[in-house]
C-alpha cells in the first residue's frame, strides 16, 4: 500500500510537470521542432530579444505590474486599517464582500463587466477616457489585486497588540503619528507580501486583461496569446520558459519576505470565502 | 471613556469604498443594464429570450465542466489522502510542488500541453515510434477535458489535502479501536470529515472550467463552442455586446446558485479553505 501510494504520487506529479518541462527543454532546441532534439542552442532566446514587440510587451507588463500593485497596496493597506477599526459589523461585512466579488466571479465575467463600464464611460461626451489601454488595464489590475493586499495586511492589523497603540497615544502621539510611527511599521511584512502577490498576479493575468486592453498596449500574456493563435512559434516557448523562471524567482522572494516560520503564500487567487449563502 | 476617532480612521476606508463602488459594483450593474437593453439603449427582454438558441452551448459547457470536475475529484482525492499520510517534512515539499504549477499562467500551461498533444507533438511522435501512427488529439472533446483536468487539478487537491490534514488523528485511532478496518474508516470517518474540502475543491475546478475560453480555443481547435468562447466572441463586436452581457449574467447567476447550494453541504461557515 505504501509503495503503491508513492508510485501514484510520482505518476501524478510527473504528468503535472511533464508539459512544462517539455516546453522549457524544447525552447533550447536548435532544430525548432518537437520531433527531434538536435543541439542545445539559445537561438530562440536570441530571436525573442530581437523581437521589438515582445520587448515592448515586457516593458508594458513590468510597468503595469509595478504601478497596479503599488496602487492596490496603498488603497488596500488603508482599507485594512479601516476595516480592523470599524465598529459597524454590517459595514465591515459589506465592504469585505464587495472586495471579494472579483474572487468569486469567474475572471471572464470580471473582465467583461469592466469592459462594459469602460465602453460606457468612453461614450460619454468629453469623457477623459478615450480608449482602452494603460489606464483601463491599471484600473482592472488594481481591482483584482486589492482583495489579496487586504487579505495579507488585515490579519496583521487584527493581531496587533492594542497596548502599543494606547501606549503611543498616552506618550503624546497624535492618532496620525501613531499610525505612521507605530502601527504601519508593525504591518510591513504583510504589506510587502501583499505588494509582491499583486505584482505576480498582475504579471500573470491574461483573461481580464484580454477584455480591457487594446492592441496598442499589450502585456506579455496577451502577446503570447496573439502570437500562438495560428502557429507554433519556438520563440514563444522561450518566452514562456522565461516567464516560468521569473514567477519561480518571485515566489521564492515572496516566501522569504513573508518571514521565517510563517505560512507559505498560497495561490490566493482561488481562495473563496465560504459564506453561508452567495456572497 | 469613548475613544475619539482620528481623522485617518474615518478617512482610510474612503478610497477603497469608492473603488469598490466604481469598479466592482458599477461594472456588474452595467452587465445587467446591457443584458436588458438593445443596441440603442431601449429596454428589452430580447437578449434573455434569445438565449434559448444557446441552450446547447450551455449544456455542452456544463457537461465538459462536470466531467472535468469529476475526473479531478477521482484523481485528486487519493492524491490528497496519500500526501496527508506522508512524513510532515515530505508533506511540506509535496505541497510546494503542488502549488508551483498554480502560479504558472494557465495560458502557458495550456500552451505547454499543446506541445505534447499537437499533431506534430511529442505524444504523436511517440505513437509513430511504437507504430500506432498519428492520432488526431487536438480538436477532440477529450483534449479539451484533459486540458481542464490538467490546468485545474491542483485546485482540487489542495483544499481536500487541507481538510484531511486538519483531521484529528485520534479519530482514526478511535475508529480502528472500535473495530473499523481501513476501508470502513475511510468511508465513515475520513470522507465525511473532508466534505468541506471537497466542496471547495469542486467549486474551484468547476467555476474556471465552465467559464474558460482559451482551453477550448487552443486544445479544441475551434471545433467546440463553450460559454466562455461564446461570450468572448460577442465582445469582439459592438453590436453583440448586449447578448454577450446577457450570457454573462446568466452564467454568473448559475454559478452563484451552484456555489450557494454546494456551500450548504459543508457547514463550517466563514472559514477559508486554502
Amino acid at each position: 500500500m505504501k509503495t503503491l501510494s508513492k508510485i501514484y504520487m510520482w505518476v501524478v506529479f510527473a504528468l503535472l510537470y511533464a508539459p512544462i518541462l517539455v516546453l522549457i527543454l524544447f525552447s533550447f532546441n536548435d532544430a525548432g521542432s518537437l520531433n527531434n532534439f538536435s543541439t542545445f542552442s539559445l537561438k530562440w532566446y536570441g530571436e525573442l530579444f530581437r523581437d521589438t514587440r515582445a520587448l515592448e510587451a515586457l516593458k508594458n507588463s513590468l510597468y503595469l505590474a509595478v504601478s497596479s500593485s503599488l496602487l492596490a497596496t496603498v488603497i488596500g493597506t488603508l482599507a485594512a486599517f479601516a476595516i480592523s477599526r470599524m465598529r459597524s459589523k454590517y459595514l465591515k461585512a459589506a465592504l469585505k464582500s464587495a472586495t471579494n466579488i472579483p474572487m468569486m466571479n469567474p475572471d471572464i465575467v470580471t473582465g467583461v463587466s469592466m469592459m462594459l463600464l469602460f465602453v460606457a464611460a468612453m461614450s460619454i461626451p468629453f469623457s477623459p477616457l478615450k480608449k482602452l489601454g494603460f489606464a483601463t488595464m491599471l484600473i482592472a489590475h488594481t481591482t483584482f489585486n486589492l482583495p489579496y493586499v487586504i487579505l495579507s495586511v488585515l490579519p496583521r492589523f487584527q493581531q496587533m497588540d492594542k497596548h502599543l497603540t494606547e501606549a503611543a497615544l498616552d506618550l503624546g502621539c497624535t492618532p496620525t503619528m501613531t499610525f505612521f510611527r507605530v502601527e504601519l511599521p508593525l504591518v510591513v511584512p504583510g504589506i510587502v507580501s501583499g505588494l509582491m502577490l499583486g505584482f505576480t498576479l498582475s504579471l500573470d493575468d491574461f483573461v481580464i486583461s484580454h477584455f480591457v486592453s487594446s492592441p496598442d498596449f499589450q502585456t506579455l500574456p496577451l502577446y503570447v496569446y496573439n502570437q500562438t493563435a495560428h502557429e507554433v512559434k519556438y520563440s514563444m516557448y522561450a518566452l514562456c520558459a522565461l516567464m516560468v523562471f521569473v514567477i519561480l524567482l518571485l515566489l521564492l522572494a515572496v516566501n522569504f519576505a513573508g518571514g521565517k516560520g510563517e505560512k507559505k503564500v498560497e495561490r490566493p487567487r482561488k481562495i473563496r470565502r465560504k459564506t453561508g449563502g452567495a456572497a | 471613556m469613548k475613544k475619539k476617532r482620528s481623522f485617518l480612521e474615518g478617512f482610510a476606508a474612503v478610497p477603497h469604498s469608492a473603488w469598490c463602488l466604481l469598479f466592482i459594483i458599477a461594472p456588474l450593474l452595467f452587465v445587467v443594464y446591457f443584458a436588458f437593453t438593445d443596441t440603442y439603449g431601449n429596454f428589452t427582454f430580447d437578449n434573455i429570450t434569445m438565449l434559448s438558441s444557446y441552450t446547447h452551448i450551455f449544456v455542452l459547457s456544463v457537461c465538459f465542466a462536470l466531467i472535468a470536475t469529476v475526473i479531478c475529484l477521482i484523481i485528486g482525492y487519493p492524491l490528497a489522502f496519500f500526501i496527508s499520510q506522508c512524513k510532515p517534512q515530505t508533506q511540506k515539499i509535496v505541497v510546494v510542488l503542488l502549488m508551483l504549477p498554480m502560479w504558472i499562467s494557465l495560458l502557458i500551461r495550456t500552451y505547454s500541453l499543446m506541445a505534447i498533444l499537437d499533431n506534430g507533438g511529442l505524444l504523436n511522435s511517440l505513437f509513430e515510434m511504437i507504430g500506432i501512427g498519428r492520432v488526431k488529439i487536438i480538436g477532440t472533446s477529450g483534449a479539451v477535458i484533459l486540458g481542464m483536468v490538467y490546468d485545474f487539478l491542483p485546485y482540487m487537491v489542495l483544499p481536500i489535502y487541507t481538510s484531511i490534514s486538519k483531521l484529528d488523528p485520534r479519530y482514526l485511532e478511535a475508529a480502528s479501536d472500535l473495530g473499523c478496518n481501513s476501508a470502513k474508516t475511510m468511508l465513515h470517518v475520513v470522507f465525511p470529515l473532508s466534505v468541506p474540502g471537497i466542496v471547495s475543491g469542486v467549486t474551484m475546478v468547476f467555476v474556471p472550467s465552465i467559464s474558460t475560453f482559451y482551453i477550448s480555443q487552443k486544445l479544441g481547435g475551434g471545433s467546440f463552442d463553450l460559454i466562455g468562447d461564446t461570450i468572448e466572441r460577442q465582445f469582439q463586436n459592438v453590436s453583440t455586446y448586449n447578448i454577450g452581457a446577457a450570457i454573462s449574467l446568466v452564467m454568473m447567476i448559475l454559478i452563484l446558485i451552484s456555489v450557494a447550494i454546494m456551500n450548504k453541504f459543508s457547514d463550517d461557515g466563514g472559514e477559508i479553505i486554502v
